[in-house]
């Protein structure tokens, strides 16, 4: 198994998607920077409060989270599609599979060299935002760690789901399988966040059942929550019509959830490994 | 690696077979093939060849029958230790270099880090690519790739070879290089099983063969056995078809158009055929005596089974 996960990490390094990772990374954060140097200078020209700039920069600081958190999904969709899936169509699978490697092992060495990939990039680039965002504005969120995390999180139950199609769908076919999911399931978390705002138990009630089958929404609460000043939790928190909105978090996602993201995780893999052995090679 | 004895069996399968929804890929294979021995496995293209060899390796599972290979149940992890691979579809990680893609399938195989090196570069040395370790092998050629998975299939010396059409991209020089590398991989003890439809290849280094045709063994033993007796075949003018019940006592003649065929007959009484031939008024013009090619026998088989619907199955190969 870790010599699949070495194998795999090894493969991302050659074929340079590790590297233009880290670069896409690191001009994401030179723009993030940029971006929010803009938005304090023009601020403090129209004579704005310090806690009210503290306020719009986390918000600038959520906003692209979000779109990093899309950019890291399709990163994950896009690595985690082929792992399978191109093996078994190219024939490297065969010769590889007919050595004393399991099938479980083979599957969850591709599955460890992806998510280490991943967090990786999740780490680099959120660490780099955060520390670029906090250099130029003096605004450093609440909890540097956990956000960073809840977006790797994210990206890992993504790049399992694709694995889990990439056992029997052609690459391009789990991919798509996987973007259009995580679109759903963030549809269905906005969804959600209206159905609280209006009261309407029903769609709260679908919006649950989407994040219970791809919790990858309920993580992006956690995205959100840890980048939020404490003054706005404490501040808004409460009101209705603010946890109506989906780029708001009163709380973090429950423990419980956080158990069944990693639970999920592990069920997506043991199907994986059995769609795996049952296919024929 | 622990050497199993000389009289255990490198492959000993029994009524195998493998249905894919409606289709019977392999209708119930029995045989058995020695240690030391270089087995060629013929047939038509999807004839069940692929369908055995995967099934022998536990990449596919059998829908019935069973047995052993390397005396353990067939598809056994640890045993694929000792067996080395040649797919036919031969595909190593584009990326890697040539060393290394050994190098892998070294650790793969369970070789200890200090013997993955040099085991990488004796495999290397046998297929002719030493000079090319350290390119990548998505550089290379088909035929490159090729002595590439043949390296992976010698690494660390394994009890059983399995080749899958070992040569199908090999030019001329390459395909003398690979029945060389064979016989030297039978002569230190190692079983091959070679998958193959190039007839000729199979004839000059195997030591017994088994032809399939529709997932069932048509014909199986040692070459001569499947070849069968001698033929004699004469080139002639002004014979007639009513002259040739007095060939007979040489053996059962057939006359086609100019080609008078006798089968079985001798070699040694050709001189006393001739004779009688010319005179009977004949003129001989060529005169040929021996054993038929594997391709002509091969050829009158596959004609053969499928003109009667398959023979039965289970065909016993030893």
């Amino acid at each position: 198994m870790i010599t699949i996960a070495l194998l795999t990490i090894g493969e991302t390094i050659r074929k340079k998607i590790l590297w233009v990772l880290i670069a896409l990374a690191v001009v994401a954060v030179i723009l993030t920077a940029w971006g929010v140097t803009l938005v304090m200078s023009a601020a403090r020209q129209a004579g704005t409060s310090d806690l009210q700039i503290k306020l719009g920069v986390s918000q600038v600081l959520i906003f692209i989270a979000f779109q990093f958190d899309f950019v890291l999904a399709m990163t994950a969709a896009f690595l985690g599609s082929p792992a399978i899936a191109a093996d078994l169509e190219s024939g490297v699978a065969q010769a590889v599979l007919a050595r004393p490697l399991r099938r479980s092992s083979y599957l969850v060495g591709r599955w460890l060299g992806l998510a280490t990939v991943v967090a990786l990039y999740a780490a680099l680039s959120g660490l780099l935002a955060i520390a670029a965002v906090a250099l130029v504005s003096g605004y450093t969120p609440p909890n540097i760690l956990s956000p960073v995390a809840y977006l790797a999180g994210q990206a890992i139950i993504l790049l399992t789901f694709t694995i889990v199609f990439s056992t029997r769908l052609p690459a391009i076919a789990g991919g798509a399988i996987a973007v259009v999911a995580y679109g759903i399931a963030w549809l269905a978390g906005v969804l959600g966040h209206i159905g609280i705002a209006l009261g309407t138990n029903g769609l709260v009630g679908v919006s649950d059942l989407a994040r219970i089958l791809l919790p990858t929404d309920t993580l992006w609460q956690g995205v959100v929550y840890g980048l939020e000043p404490s003054v706005v939790i404490a501040t808004i928190g409460q009101a209705q019509l603010a946890q109506g909105n989906p780029f708001f978090a009163a709380e973090p996602p429950p423990t419980a959830f956080v158990l069944w993201a990693v639970a999920w995780i592990v069920l997506a893999l043991g199907l994986a490994t059995v769609l795996l052995r049952r296919r024929e090679l | 690696m622990p050497r199993l004895s000389l009289d255990v069996p490198a492959i000993d399968v029994t009524d195998l077979r493998k249905r894919y929804g409606p289709i019977e890929a392999l209708a119930g294979l029995t045989m058995t093939v020695g240690r030391g021995e270089v087995f060629g496995f013929l047939g038509p293209n999807g004839a069940g060849k692929t369908t055995t060899v995967k099934l022998l390796l536990g990449l596919a599972r059998p829908s019935g029958g069973g047995g052993k290979v390397l005396d353990a149940p067939i598809g056994d992890l640890a045993t694929r230790r000792k067996i080395g691979y040649l797919p036919e579809l031969f595909r190593y990680q584009p990326w890697l270099k040539a060393r290394e893609v050994l190098t892998l399938h070294a650790a793969l195989m369970g070789l200890p880090g200090n013997r993955r090196g040099p085991e990488a570069d004796a495999a290397l040395g046998i297929v002719g690519l030493s000079d090319r370790a350290d390119d990548t092998v998505g550089k290379f050629s088909k035929g490159m790739q090729q002595r590439l998975g043949l390296g992976v299939a010698l690494l660390g010396e394994p009890a059983l070879i399995v080749l899958d059409e070992p040569t199908s991209a090999l030019d001329p020089v390459g395909r003398v290089d690979v029945r060389g590398i064979i016989r030297a991989a039978a002569a230190r003890g190692a079983a091959v099983f070679l998958n193959s439809h190039l007839l000729s290849e199979v004839e000059q280094v195997c030591d017994r063969v088994a032809i399939i045709d529709h997932g069932r063994v048509v014909a199986s033993g040692s070459l001569d056995d499947v070849l069968g007796q001698s033929e004699t075949q004469i080139r002639v003018s002004g014979l007639k078809p009513s002259d040739l019940p007095a060939i007979e006592r040489f053996g059962p003649p057939t006359l086609d158009h100019d080609t008078l065929s006798i089968r079985p007959m001798a070699g040694d009484r050709v001189h006393e055929l001739v004779a009688l031939l010319v005179k009977m008024g004949a003129q001989v013009h060529e005169v040929r005596s021996g054993r038929g090619s594997l391709e002509q026998r091969f050829l009158e088989l596959v004609a053969r089974d499928r003109s009667m619907g398959g023979t039965p199955s289970g065909e016993h190969i030893r």
